[in-house]
């Protein structure tokens, strides 16, 4: 026994001994090759506001360690990926709403992070098409608890739906869904820092100053998940975890010496310690590499190199915009160490600054002051897109999406006036809740303002009605406008459903909304082309050169429905049940009543009835009285005669019954 | 002479109520009669038809996204029509002719099958030897008057222009009820398989199709004719005449023989034509789900009543209001409310069936999921058909003052609802409870006076019999 036990442990500590090495080996392999980056895009919009964008990437080999053991990449996303098979998905939190005419649409952060209101949730799962909406489901109770937000209401059928053709990624099992009324808080940043190695505590993300953050004019916290394949072999793909946070401030303003009028025009000049309250203390350890950009736009280069020529004297000393930001616009407060310029003739600026690791002595603050009031456009979506509600009432109604054209349309006109023809593809995505009952036959489309025909316009439709309490209304259509267009109007009818009042939430009243609609310009290239590809692409460099079609979202729509009385539940049960027995009854009485018989009965026997039931009536008294007598007591002498024999004779009977109930049961 | 001048007076009035409704149909968008919830609910709305329509069209399944709820068949008709404009006239032109055409229809079916009714009960009061009573009821040519009660009733007006399918279901009952009163049993097979196809509720319609079919149209009880036969048999056998003897005899056979060879082709009738009619929408629906669908769909959505919008009944508010676990209990309630009374009805009246028709139309029409205005057109035209035996009908006026103030006074309410948001659900509820409870009191009135009717009768016969006999 005991040679078979030391041989038994023997055996055990052989094992173990080999899992630690395979374990160590495994994890030698996965520390190579796990990053972590992070990275700042700082920019001036043309509406004294700045764009801070923090994008963090962390990468992770799909090993067989993957969701087991991780240094860099959080291990509750691996284990999610791992367990609901999820190939791509994307996460947002968003408070406030893009300006697109303002902040731009026609730019990479604009189409990948300008997200409508709320929440939104998107993911393409590698299952078999049945077990989609279970992993769906699984999906967004998992996320819930991870951010604490009420994701887990994408649960059900009615909030989610499949669009075809508006998300690139045509990869089929792709589920979407938003929850526009959801309200952002830091409650849902904090489990996202969590997500980084550094936390908030070094690096970029210390900067995140929590009331600067959410007194922001809007604000998008993003998670996005994907899976790149570096070769053939799925055992090489990577998952590649993509953070982002995108703030628009309101700098305060840093005075200067300037006079009052000119100052008032002046953009604000400011710097990372006015907008956030902090300074960037140094890197994150962890992290591969850590930048900070300040993106100079297109239309600002322009005017300032206008600015130069018109201004003789800075002409002469030839200064340049690359000049490391010594020109005659604006000043910066740190020397860049890089300079990237777009390909194209004036075309945006990126000016780099790398972090270095933490020194006590040397913060990094970034500061831009301007000399001269400039003012300039950013570039715009193709189509200006809005949307909004027709009619009046609670009954029906229409929504119209409404797309005018802006310069970026003119300027493919006037790139495209060769060619007779020319056209250019918008994708439009609709997704309705239940309750709003449209009508897919009354869409109509004007173009410039006069109705046309859709199939002269429809490229592809894809529609899937919706179906009280079970999914929501979804439309796709693929719309081919030509390039010269000035509007575009959508228009389709509704009816508004009615609720029963479990269904309607606390505050009915406020009315219900209806998701952002996406429209997406396929044939327009919102990337960035920088000239030196050759140096090392940070990952948000090249998220910016990717080649990506622009997408818009238009405002969230509120609709009110008519309300019922919610206190009125009972008094509808028993009115209404009334008015139904009085009809059953007296149908069922005029139906039996026979008016001849009737009166023979009662004439018949009326008399002896009345005289049979005294009798028994009498007896049954008398003996009552006879045993209260008996009993002596007055009181019950008296109220024999108040209260009828036969009512206390029934109430012994039930008593009796209840006793020997009592008694057997 | 005179008839010819009464023809004439007819078709006056009939072209009368076509022009009225062509007028009405020119007037811009309907006059949004067809938005109305009193007209359009549903499983009449021709907007939903026409979402249907496009649907199908778009090669999707016509009962995708809980639009449509009507027959595949009405599809097929009406749909065509919902698509096709003319240039220069109102949008739904062609739509609204169909309509005009089966109220006319209908009201010309309803003028012959009270023509046949009338002649049919007048004899039989002649043989009961109430001459003085039969003559009284040759009056008023019922059948005209009850033509022209369905015509120019506000409320078939108001479904006709409103563009509401219930023009093509009524037509289709009355087809019915004509097809058993003239004896035809192909005709009423296919009237009351195609309305059950449509609507559903007719189908207890089959119960007083069959006794029409089986019995006659309508007449006093039979106890009267047997009692009638026997002391006329009796007198005859003691005057000797062998010749009256076998007439009368023929007649008491007559009477007693329920025509089973008529009911077992009406039956026949039915199997062939609701194969046909289902295989019809089997290929329709072929590469939709297919039948089950077809039933899930139209009959599944009658009976679960899903769609709360309103309308001028009380179901919808109620299953509003009411607590998800009553829910089925409640349904089964309202629904077992109607055939309840089906045995009871039957037992009563089945000397009269074609006023036992009317009656459960009128309490479909009063406890269906989704009552709009074209089923009250349909009982208040029939109800025309038995003006000589409900001329003694209580609180007609109060129940006359009744319909008109809650028409009135309903589309007000709804207005202060839904459009003005000032009011609330509860007034038009209120409306709606009102013109439940005055439908009631017409049901109960009616069945009451027809009640009343036959005692009249019997009274009078008896003691003519009693006089015979002395």
């Amino acid at each position: 026994m005991a040679l078979l036990s030391r041989k038994g442990t023997l055996f055990l500590l052989f094992l173990f001994s080999i899992f630690l090495l395979s374990a160590s080996a495994s994890n030698g392999s996965g520390e190579e090759e796990e990053e972590f980056w992070e990275e700042l895009l700082l920019k001036p919009l043309p509406d004294r506001k700045v764009l801070s964008h923090f994008h963090f990437q962390n990468e992770a080999p799909l090993s067989d360690s993957f969701a087991r053991h991780h240094h860099l990449f959080p291990k509750s996303i691996a284990q999610l990926v791992k367990k609901f098979h999820i190939k791509a998905m994307e996460l947002s939190f968003t408070q406030g709403r893009w300006n697109y005419e303002r902040w731009g649409g026609f730019d990479p952060i604009s189409s990948h992070n300008a997200k409508p209101p709320g929440v939104e949730l998107w993911a393409v799962f590698d299952v078999p098409p049945h077990q989609v909406d279970a992993s769906w489901k699984d999906l967004t109770h998992a996320l819930s608890g991870l951010f604490c937000a009420s994701i887990n209401f994408l649960e059900s059928s009615t909030t989610y739906s499949a669009p075809k053709w508006t998300f690139q990624s045509a990869l089929g099992s792709l589920r979407y869904g938003t929850l526009p009324r959801e309200a952002v808080c830091t409650e849902n940043l904090t489990p996202w820092l969590k997500l980084l190695p550094c936390r908030d505590k070094a690096g970029l993300s210390a900067l995140m100053d929590r009331p600067s953050i959410y007194k922001s004019f809007y604000h998008s916290q993003r998670l996005h998940l994907t899976q790149a394949k570096t070769g053939a072999d799925p055992k090489n793909s990577r998952v590649v975890l993509e953070q982002t946070l995108t703030v628009v401030l309101q700098p305060n303003i840093l005075t200067g010496g300037t006079n009052y009028v000119s100052e008032a025009k002046m953009q604000p000049s400011w710097s990372l310690s006015s907008i956030f309250g902090r300074k960037i203390n140094g890197r994150c350890v962890l992290a591969k590499s850590s930048n900070v950009y300040l993106q100079v736009e297109r239309g600002l280069v322009t005017q300032l190199e206008n600015l130069q020529s018109s201004t003789a004297t800075f002409a002469a000393n030839g200064t340049n915009l690359d000049d490391f930001g010594r020109n005659v616009g604006f000043e910066l407060s740190v020397n860049p160490d890089r300079v990237l310029k777009e390909v194209e003739k004036s075309s945006s600026i990126l000016y780099e600054y790398p972090i270095k690791v933490h020194k006590d002595s040397e913060q990094f603050d970034l500061g831009i002051t301007w000399k001269h009031p400039v003012i300039w456009s950013t570039p715009h979506v193709p189509l200006y897109a809005s949307r909004f509600l027709m009619g009046s009432g609670n009954e029906r109604g229409a929504i119209a999406i409404c797309m005018k054209s802006t310069e970026s349309t003119q300027e493919l006109v006037a790139a495209n006036y060769v060619d007779q023809r020319c056209n250019f593809q918008v994708n439009v995505l609709q997704i309705v809740p239940w309750y709003i009952k449209v009508y897919y036959h009354t869409l109509q489309l004007f173009v410039d303002e006069k109705p046309q025909i859709l199939t002269d316009f429809v490229e592809r439709m894809h529609v899937s009605p919706s179906e009280d309490k079970v999914s929501p209304g979804l439309m796709e259509l693929v719309l081919k406008l030509p390039c010269e267009v000035k509007s575009a109007v959508l228009n389709i009818e509704f009816d508004k459903g009615f609720l029963h009042i479990d269904e309607y939430p606390p505050d009915a009243n406020q009315g219900f909304d209806i998701p952002s609609a996406i429209i997406s310009f396929p044939d327009f290239n919102a990337g960035l082309q920088f000239s030196d590809n050759s140096l090392s692409k940070t990952p948000m460099l090249s998220k910016l050169q990717e080649r990506s079609p622009v997408i818009s979202y238009t405002e969230v729509l509120l609709v009110p429905l008519t309300t019922p009385d919610f206190s009125m539940p009972y008094n509808v049960i028993t009115i209404t049940c009334t008015v139904f027995a009085l009809y059953f009854g007296s149908l069922l009485n005029a139906l039996r009543r026979r008016v001849g018989e009737e009166e023979r009965r009662l004439n018949d026997k009326g008399g002896k009835k009345d005289a049979l039931l005294n009798r028994v009536l009498g007896k049954l008294s008398s003996k009552f009285r006879g045993r209260s007598s008996v009993s002596s007591q007055p009181s019950s002498s008296s109220s024999s005669s108040l209260i009828s024999p036969k009512l206390i004779l029934r109430v012994l009977l039930v008593a009796g019954i209840a006793v020997a109930w009592q008694y057997y049961s | 002479m005179t008839k010819k001048k009464k023809v004439q007076w007819f078709w006056m009035w009939v072209i009368g109520s076509v022009t009225l409704r062509l007028i009405l149909v020119y007037f811009p968008r309907n006059l949004n009669l067809s938005s109305r919830p009193e007209v359009s609910t549903p499983l009449t709305s021709l907007r939903r038809l026409a979402e249907g329509y496009w649907l199908k069209r778009s090669s999707m399944s016509p009962y995708a996204g809980s639009m449509y709820h009507g027959s595949p068949l009405l599809l097929a008709l009406l749909g065509p029509l919902t698509v096709t404009r003319i240039e220069g006239q109102p949008d739904q032109l062609l739509c609204s002719l169909v309509f005009v055409i089966a109220d006319v229809i209908s009201a010309t079916l309803i003028r012959a099958a009270g023509r046949s009714l009338q002649a049919a009960y007048s004899s039989s009061l002649k043989v009961l030897g109430l001459h003085q009573l039969s003559e009284t009821s040759e009056v008023l040519p019922s059948g005209d008057f009850a033509a022209l009660v369905y015509l120019w009733n506000p409320f078939t007006i108001i479904a006709c222009v409103g563009l509401s399918t219930s023009a093509i279901e009524n037509l289709v009952v009355v087809l019915s009820l004509y097809g058993a009163c003239k004896r035809l049993a192909s005709l009423a097979a296919f009237g009351w398989v195609l309305a059950t196809h449509l609507s559903f509720y007719p189908s207890i319609l089959i119960i007083p199709v069959i006794l029409l079919l089986g019995y006659g149209p309508d007449a006093p009880p039979r106890k009267l004719f047997q009692r009638r036969i026997k002391l006329e048999v009796g007198n005859s056998s003691s005057i000797g005449s062998d010749h009256l003897k076998e007439e009368l005899k023929d007649q008491s056979s007559m009477l007693k023989v329920f025509a089973w060879r008529l009911v077992v082709h009406f039956l026949i009738w039915i199997l062939l034509w609701s194969s046909y009619v289902l295989v019809l929408c089997g290929i329709y629906l072929q590469k939709h789900g297919g039948l089950q669908e077809l039933y899930r769909r139209t009959y599944g959505f009658i009976l679960t009543i899903p769609d709360l919008s309103p309308n001028i009944g009380v179901l919808w508010y109620f299953f509003a209001e009411v607590f998800d676990f009553f829910r089925s209990f409640f349904l089964m309630v309202f629904h077992g409310n109607i055939l309840l009374m089906i045995m009871p009805l039957a037992l009563r009246l089945n000397h009269r069936p074609c006023f036992l028709a009317f009656v459960y139309i009128m309490i479909s029409s009063l406890l269906k999921s989704y009552p709009s205005v074209g089923d009250s057109a349909l009982y208040l035209g029939l109800l025309g058909l038995f003006s000589y035996e409900l001329k003694d009908i209580r609180f007609s006026f109060l129940l006359f003052a009744g319909y008109v103030g809650v028409s009135l006074l309903s589309p007000v309410m709804h207005n202060l609802w839904i459009w003005r948001g000032t009011g609330n659900a509860n007034f038009y509820y209120a409306t709606a409870i009102a013109y439940a409870l005055f439908q009631v009191a017409l049901v109960i009135e009616c069945v009451n006076c027809m009640l009343n009717h036959d005692r009249m009768v019997t009274k009078l016969t008896t003691t003519k019999l009693k006089d015979a006999k002395s």
